[in-house]
């Protein structure tokens, strides 16, 4: 049975428990997208539009520097790239690459708005599951903001 | 037969750089009387003669010739003076002491989950190598997330590997994948949630920086996993190994002697997050 739009968003960890209607509301947004190994699906600097929900495959969250890319952080399935949209001035903050093969559903986040400012009841669901995604961003930042390997060893001894 | 607080002379019989500034000593007695046998998860007291003496975790033996193994990292002057130490030469070596993880006692079925971050893998290493054994006979899978800060400092890289390629689940995650790492990146409680475990009567074993196990260990709670299952690995200032100098006290435990493993449940959780403060 080949996938549907519809059908990898009802399975997806994004939409865990939402209200109904929130699959059909997002679905009709959104379209299935696969990028090969390597390929990018945004780039820092260039304007960001859409929220990628990965169905299958591993993303890498890179930044370019000197000694080359470094990722900074890796995203699977059930997960999400892209929240850059969210925020002025609306732009990819890093770049983002398949480490594999890797498919989503791809949502135009200008649709997206428009659909939840139509359906408040939905939005505000919506919303609070991408604050809730953005907190356990920013609690693993801090974790690692710690530098954690080099706590709890350190003690001289 | 000498008293606990007195050192065996152990010989250095082998030396092993592993990442960064962590040292792998192979030991040998070099009298018939010290016994060699330990429980997973359990310490000693190494002396650097004239230096000092360090509690460290047993990071395994090596095969079957009875020597203990000790991964010791360089952040002070007694473990600087182990990690120097040559082939030949002797330390000393108090113990086993504490209690161990105890998977000897687990029943054959509920899948276990290792945890840990950077050095904490050293007092887990034996303890997974016998769980990758029970998974081969079928008796109850194993998952293995090691964290590291990069992909240079990940410790005991061989036997991951080999645990991998024995069928089990082994995940290694970095804070910052470098050029040419295509592993996951991102710190251990990231990933918790996309292993295979089956939470319900699953037993968690974790050990790495305080922190870290704190949040490891809510982050299994939130996946299903009872806190009483979760074992966690403390360290304290220990000093004679034997809980009466009373300097490993955490709460009503002495570390040395009720510890160094704990339930987060009902015990480590409340401990963990009352030391912080």
């Amino acid at each position: 049975m080949s996938d549907t739009v519809e059908r990898v968003l009802a399975a997806h960890r994004f939409l865990d428990g939402m209200p109904e209607g929130t699959v059909e509301l997002i679905a009709g947004c959104a379209q299935l997208d696969s990028f090969e190994p390597g390929q990018r699906l945004l780039a820092e600097g260039e304007p960001a539009g859409t929220l990628f929900l990965v169905h299958h495959g591993r993303v890498g969250i890179e930044v370019h520097q000197s000694e080359g890319i470094i990722t900074i952080e890796t995203v699977g399935p059930g997960q999400i790239v892209g929240l850059s949209w969210a925020s002025p001035p609306f732009r990819w903050q890093f770049d983002a690459r398949a480490l594999e093969p890797v498919s989503v559903v791809a949502v135009d986040v200008d649709r997206l708005r428009t659909e939840l400012r139509r359906r408040p009841d939905i939005g505000v669901v919506v919303l609070e599951r991408l604050a809730s995604l953005l907190v356990d961003r920013l609690q693993e930042t801090r974790l690692r903001v710690l530098d954690l390997h080099a706590l709890g060893d350190d003690r001289p001894r | 037969m000498h008293g606990p607080l007195t050192p065996e002379p152990y010989r250095v019989v082998g030396r092993r750089e592993e990442v960064g500034d962590v040292v792998t000593l192979s030991l040998e007695p070099c009298t018939d009387g010290a016994s060699g046998t330990y429980a997973h998860g359990q310490f000693n007291m190494l002396t650097a003669f004239g230096v000092g003496e360090v509690a460290l975790s047993i990071a395994g033996s090596a095969g079957t010739s009875g020597l203990i193994e000790h991964s010791v990292r360089d952040v002070g002057a007694v473990t600087h003076a182990l990690c120097t130490v040559p082939a030949g030469a002797v330390v000393g070596l108090r113990g086993p002491f504490g209690n161990g993880w105890g998977i000897e006692r687990l029943p054959d079925g509920p899948d276990v989950v290792v945890v840990a971050g950077g050095i904490g893998l050293a007092p887990l290493r034996s303890a997974v190598g016998d769980l990758v054994v029970r998974e081969r006979e079928g008796r109850g899978r194993v998952f293995v997330v090691a964290g590291a800060r990069s992909p240079d400092q990940v410790l005991y890289g061989d036997d991951l590997d080999a645990w991998r390629l024995s069928g089990s689940d082994v995940v290694v995650t970095v804070d910052v994948g470098t050029p040419g790492w295509e592993g996951p990146v991102g710190v251990v409680t990231t990933v918790l949630p996309d292993l295979a475990f089956e939470p319900g009567g699953a037993w968690a074993l974790t050990c790495g920086p305080e922190i870290m196990m704190r949040f490891v260990a809510r982050a299994l709670v939130e996946c299903g996993v009872e806190p009483a299952r979760i074992l966690v690995s403390l360290e304290r200032n220990m000093q004679c190994g034997i809980g009466i100098c009373g300097h490993c006290q955490l709460g009503p435990l002495l570390v040395c002697r009720d510890g160094p493993v704990v339930p987060y449940g009902g015990v480590a959780d409340r401990l963990l997050v009352e030391r912080g403060r």
